[in-house]
């Protein structure tokens, strides 16, 4: 099903120019650090770095597609897989610190500071 | 001129979920606002013929990442808490600092002139992606499989609390 989409799509259609992706990556990945420079919340944080890896996911894309090679896709496999442990490991941290702090405002973690 | 269409719907569905993600005072708003921004680049994927990562993106991060975060706001908000809010700081250096590497960046993206090859007839990525992780790329692939166990591990330990004895 996919398969047939990206047919259709690049069957008939000439391609877009190639930095027209790169501004949308640029864009969400500078949302992302706006996220994580700006929110308290360690759960929105946890999302933004989220978007911030998405960002670079559809840059290695994208030049995999240019340069016509698959390499690109490759790591991409590769950044989802850490983005899957970081989720899981962030979450259980997350969920650790509400159990001991009972908030996730992340103001309130200064335990390892001096 | 179609194809330019498309593509300009998806990016504005993903930039603007991706904006609610960020700036949305409501933390359920923006874990489901990270649902469309997921889709938003699934189909970003699609029309650069990634056709077996979009099934990838949907697959992981809507399934499993999106799921994950879901339980995380439900377990560390009290949900009769009627004030779900958190509000913003520290904007305006943060602003500063992002709208300084945002302009560097696009300076940098319209001044180059990026090298493509001519985009070939398209084939379907499953079974050339296959081949390379069992070639070229064999040990990273082990390697993250080991990565994954040990998240997974780690994870349950940390999250399962004390054992009473």
């Amino acid at each position: 099903m996919p398969y047939i989409l990206c047919f259709t799509v690049n069957r008939f259609m000439s391609p877009i120019p190639l930095s027209y992706y790169l501004v949308v990556s640029t864009l969400i990945f500078f949302i992302g650090m706006l996220g994580v420079l700006t929110r308290r919340n360690v759960l929105i944080i946890l999302m933004s770095i989220e978007l911030m890896l998405n960002a670079a996911n559809i840059n290695f894309i994208v030049f995999s597609y240019y340069l016509n090679s698959l390499r690109g896709q490759i790591f991409v496999f590769f950044v989802m897989t850490v983005a899957a442990a970081e989720a899981a490991v962030g979450l259980a941290v997350i969920v650790y610190l509400f159990r001991n702090k009972n908030t996730v405002n992340d103001d309130e973690f200064s335990l390892m500071r001096w | 001129m179609l194809l330019v269409i498309i593509f300009t719907i998806f990016a504005a569905i993903t930039i603007i979920s991706a904006g609610m993600v960020a700036f949305s005072q409501n933390i359920v708003y923006s874990a489901f606002s990270l649902l469309f921004t997921f889709f938003g680049i699934a189909g970003l994927y699609v029309l650069l013929a990634a056709d077996f990562l979009a099934a990838t993106q949907l697959l992981i991060y809507v399934g499993g990442i999106l799921v994950l975060l879901l339980f995380g706001v439900m377990l560390t908000h009290k949900i009769q808490e009627v004030n779900l809010s958190n509000e913003s700081m520290r904007l305006a250096p943060a602003a500063i600092v992002v709208l300084a590497f945002l302009g560097l960046l696009s300076i940098a993206i319209y001044r180059t002139q990026w090298p493509t090859v001519p985009v070939p007839e398209l084939t379907p990525t499953t079974a050339r992606i296959g081949t390379l992780f069992m070639t070229d790329y064999l040990l990273p692939f082990e390697i993250a499989s080991l990565v994954l166990l040990t998240a997974l591990v780690g994870a349950v330990f940390i999250a399962r609390g004390r054992v009473k004895k």
